[in-house]
């Protein structure tokens, strides 16, 4: 009766009302010889034992702030979340309002997402963003979709580069299934080539080309060149952005990208072992009605007011059911909110200084790591805060001896890549002091 | 010209503004990449910290909540989200742990994610659960997913079709749709149950299984429900559960002991995840031993058994055999969701679960018998947790919709509206367990009195609301000049 507040007397006057003895005669419709099973769980704990129990279970993990020292990203990154963030996700007002059905009482979450769209539109140099997806692996699967109906399913190929993310290359597998599409350019050989040579596979049957920018293994490319081809062909590009690197670089929308898709998690969201993070979504206005997920306008109440609406919902499965270009519902609000909150409280000014300590202290420890004997990166591509560092030995074991001296190594690259199984992929942030920095150098020198 | 109540964050930038700022670099600097690298501006707000707060916050208080008041919002479950769920959460050893780190160095969320599959599983009758979708439509294409895979790996090419009953969520068909499959409406007979005669025309080979949601949407536990499952399981086809509506059935009956063989849950509904104004959710799936081997990898396992009851045992990751593949980067929505729902049940046990759905059908049903005579309720027996009444009145012109905004006057958050499909002016009230007799005695008193008002003063219905801070938006203007995005003023740099 954890969080029920009837009492017993008003639960017998509530009975009588409806005209039935007992709470279990409400469940005559439910077959018998299943009815209230008894289910074998372990007996309820109070909130001060809940908090004690949970304490425990997370205090048995090593985390990346009080345990371990990190340079693992690989989609997911470590970044300093200011403090403002956290203290609005913890309004009620927020995070206990569901989807803004109801403008006249919803217009706080209304008037946030529409500032979302607006920072990420104007972080991505596209036209316009949806409220949010899932995650950036399932955003990149929608592009898929968009594109797939953007031909009416008569185009049936994806070119992919094989840098993109692999989850999110599993991801799109999986989505595919039913659409008998095929999926090309992503062999492991193409890894080295430049990414100019996916034009080879693009014809006239490609609906999308789908580039990681920086790519997994950390290189900046410009795509201008591979989007004018694609578009040559009549085919879509979807751009898969790390929105901290978009902070410096040249946005996909100047190279003329269509779909530009991505993480936020860098955006105010902790690492949280995976989730919740936050899919963005923005694309040119041209392709609006194809897009899936809410979408925030704006426009007036009867009184004067300027406010704001879902709006273009004839888009979406409540309406057009198996037509709909995604069954997408619930999408990451309350994460947007966060985004919203951690663009705005840093600031032009704050978000360019994160951007800058990313890159500098990336390329300080790309350096002092190359000086080693037998390590070097393997790639001379310009790159943000992530890159690809060849190793002396398997990036497994060296993994494991920087984890005995508490470090989180990297991304071990023969995961996904045979032929990088001597690779890490090496993460700095703004959270990784020079001291930090030094201490991998010195760790890995005594290896 | 409109009036601003609250400018935009852009709107509220100035040139040479500042928030939080950051350390300066530690290590000796480098060269800035190529110019043609870089981008030309960076068109973002410039705010102090204290402006960015009360920004926020002012718009916080434009929004109706839980935290504020009644929000019988049919088909979402929106009940009272502990306020300890919001600390277990946060819980540095869960904040702070990377998706890729070593299984060694996260045993703690492996345990946690272990004994939630294991819960779910025991609560809902099913032989396996993936945590990994992220919500409930996603859950329910992974279902979709899973069938189309059983009957591949059988080599039954010929089923295409789903069938799914008119009341079906529109997620149904569009999860279907997704999968390129051909969906088959089922209607509903005058009970609120599937209609059998129907069902029966359809049941044949070309069918992949049915999608349902029991209690279906019109708040009805299906009196046939058995005999649906047979007539579906008779035909080659598998059932696919909708759990949206799974806060009726706790410690009431298990899915998978009706036959179900997918069925996914809301973790955002039913296990108190707070819905954050439309996510995120937690859509975790269950299977029966039939779809066991076809679940999304990776699964949390045990990959060696503890030595003596002192020890826990090692889990890790494990793939199932013909895994359909994965949903989603990493492993589902961890911090926010399974962690929330895993509090939420440990501190209700097998007798507050139970009590979870005793109390959420009692308040709906109350609610029902108290409205009864005043508003037609189309299919009128014992309701599960929520029941659907019709907004129109003999001789008025009120809608539905007009009786949602009324309630706003009197400082309800409305019903849903005009779903499902089937029943005309539709108001699906959901009032959960969570909510006391006198807000359920307010509320029943509130639309009693608008239905009075529907009668005598309509124009109090079509005006409304009056007494929030926002009237009725004008929807067309929204689709029609399509302003999806703001940007800083043009002549910005100038306005110091």
């Amino acid at each position: 009766m954890t969080f029920i507040p009837t009492s017993p007397a008003e639960t017998e006057a509530m009975l009588e009302t409806v005209g039935v003895k007992s709470l279990d005669d409400l469940f005559d419709a439910v077959p018998k010889k299943h009815r209230f099973p008894k289910l074998n769980l372990p007996p309820a704990l109070t909130e001060m034992e809940a908090a004690a129990h949970l304490s425990d279970m997370a205090s048995s993990n090593e985390n990346v702030r009080q345990d371990l020292v990190s340079f693992l990203g690989a989609g997911a990154y470590n970044h300093y979340v200011p403090s403002v963030v956290d203290h609005m996700l913890r309004r009620g007002e927020f995070y206990t309002a569901y989807t803004p059905y109801q403008p006249e009482i919803s217009q706080g979450t209304l008037q946030a997402v529409f500032e979302f769209q607006s920072l990420m539109a104007n972080l991505t140099g596209m036209d316009v963003s949806n409220a949010s997806h899932y995650d950036g692996a399932t955003a990149t699967a929608e592009a898929v979709s968009l594109a797939y109906a953007q031909y009416r399913g008569k185009r049936k190929r994806i070119v992919m580069s094989p840098a993109l993310h692999p989850q999110y290359r599993d991801v799109i597998d999986t989505y595919t299934q039913g659409m008998g599409v095929e999926t090309v350019g992503d062999e492991e050989t193409n890894l080295t080539l430049s990414p100019e040579s996916l034009t080879s596979y693009i014809d006239e049957n490609t609906m999308i080309v789908i580039v990681q920018y920086p790519d997994f293994l950390g290189r900046i490319f410009d795509y201008k060149k591979i989007i004018d081809e694609a578009h040559a062909k009549g085919a879509l590009v979807c751009v898969v952005a790390n929105p901290t690197a978009l902070l410096m670089l040249k946005t996909p929308g100047d190279m003329g990208a269509d779909i530009v898709v991505g993480e936020a998690q860098p955006f105010g969201i902790p690492i949280w072992y995976g989730g919740p993070y936050l899919g963005f979504f923005t694309t040119k206005k041209s392709y609006v009605h194809k897009m899936a997920g809410r979408l925030v306008g704006e426009t007036m109440d009867v009184r004067g007011q300027r406010s704001y609406v879902l709006t273009l919902t004839a888009r979406e499965q409540h309406i057009k059911r198996e037509r709909a270009t995604s069954n997408i519902c619930t999408n990451q609000g309350l994460l947007a909110l966060a985004a919203s909150v951690y663009m705005s409280v840093l600031g032009k000014e704050g978000l360019s200084e994160v951007a800058n300590l990313c890159y500098q202290k990336a390329h300080y420890a790309a350096k002092e790591l190359s000086k080693l004997k037998g390590f070097k990166l393997f790639s001379s591509e310009p790159f943000f805060h992530e890159f690809t560092l060849q190793c002396p030995k398997p990036a497994s074991e060296v993994n494991q001896y920087l984890l005995d001296h508490g470090i989180l190594g990297g991304y071990d690259l023969g995961n996904d890549y045979p032929e990088l199984k001597n690779h890490l992929l090496v993460a700095v942030t703004e959270m990784n002091s020079k001291e930090e920095i030094d201490a991998l150098v010195e760790v890995l020198k005594e290896m | 010209m409109s009036t601003i109540i609250e400018p935009t964050i852009f709107e509220l930038s100035s040139p040479g503004r500042r928030g939080v700022r950051m350390p300066a670099s530690d290590v000796p600097l480098v060269d800035s990449l190529p110019q043609h690298l870089l981008r030309s501006e960076l068109p973002l707000p410039e705010i102090a910290e204290v402006d960015v707060v009360r920004h926020y916050v002012k718009l916080s208080k434009l929004n109706y909540s839980v935290d504020e008041g009644f929000y019988p919002l049919g088909s979402c479950t929106m009940k009272y989200n502990p306020k300890i769920n919001e600390d277990t959460c946060r819980y540095p050893g869960f904040l702070f742990t990377h998706p890729l780190q070593p299984i060694e160095t996260v045993q703690g969320n492996l345990a946690l994610m272990f004994e939630l599959q294991e819960w779910l599983k025991e609560i809902s009758g099913f032989a396996g659960v993936t945590l990994q979708p992220a919500a409930g439509a996603h859950g329910e294409y992974t279902g979709v997913l899973m069938m189309a895979a059983y009957h591949k790996l059988r080599g039954d090419t010929k089923r295409t079709k789903m069938l799914i009953p008119d009341a079906a969520h529109g997620t149904n068909p569009a999860s279907v749709g997704m999968m390129g499959m051909q969906v088959v409406t089922i209607p509903s007979d005058s009970r609120g149950n599937v209609d059998l005669t129907e069902l029966e025309k359809y049941c044949d080979d070309t069918v992949v299984g049915m999608m349902l949601t029991n209690p279906n949407t019109l708040g009805m536990f299906d009196e046939n429900i058995e005999k649906v499952i047979e007539m579906v399981h008779k035909c080659g086809g598998l059932m696919y559960g909708d759990g949206a509506n799974l806060n009726a059935l706790l410690g009431i009956v298990r899915p998978g002991d009706l036959g179900f063989d997918v069925m996914h849950f809301n973790l955002h509904k039913t296990f108190s995840v707070p819905h954050g104004g439309g996510g995120p959710g937690c859509g975790p799936v269950g299977v029966s031993k039939t779809l066991l081997d076809f679940l999304p990898s990776p699964l949390v396992g045990i990959i060696e058994e503890s030595e003596d009851d002192e020890t826990a045992p090692f889990y890790g990751f494990v793939t199932p055999e013909h895994s359909i593949g994965r949903m989603k980067a990493f492993h589902g929505h961890f911090g926010g969701g399974m962690v929330r729902a895993y509090t939420y049940i440990a501190m209700h046990g097998p007798d507050g679960l139970k009590a979870i759905s005793q109390y959420a059908v009692l308040n709906a049903n109350y609610l029902q018998a108290k409205v009864r005579g005043h508003y037609k309720i189309p299919f009128d027996r014992i309701c599960m947790h929520e029941f659907v009444a019709e907004g129109r009145f003999e001789g008025s012109d009120v809608r539905a919709l007009d009786v949602s905004k009324r309630l706003m006057d009197y400082g309800f958050h409305p019903p849903t509206n005009y779903f499902p499909l089937i029943v005309p002016e539709a108001l699906m009230i959901e009032p959960t367990e969570t909510e006391n007799k006198d807000t359920l005695d307010k509320f029943a008193d509130a639309l009693i009195k608008i239905a009075e008002e529907a009668k005598n003063q309509p124009e109090l219905l079509h005006n409304a609301p009056s007494t929030t801070k926002f009237g009725r938006m004008d929807e067309v203007k929204a689709a029609r000049e399509l302003v999806l995005c703001c940007w800083l003023p043009e002549n910005y740099e100038a306005m110091v």
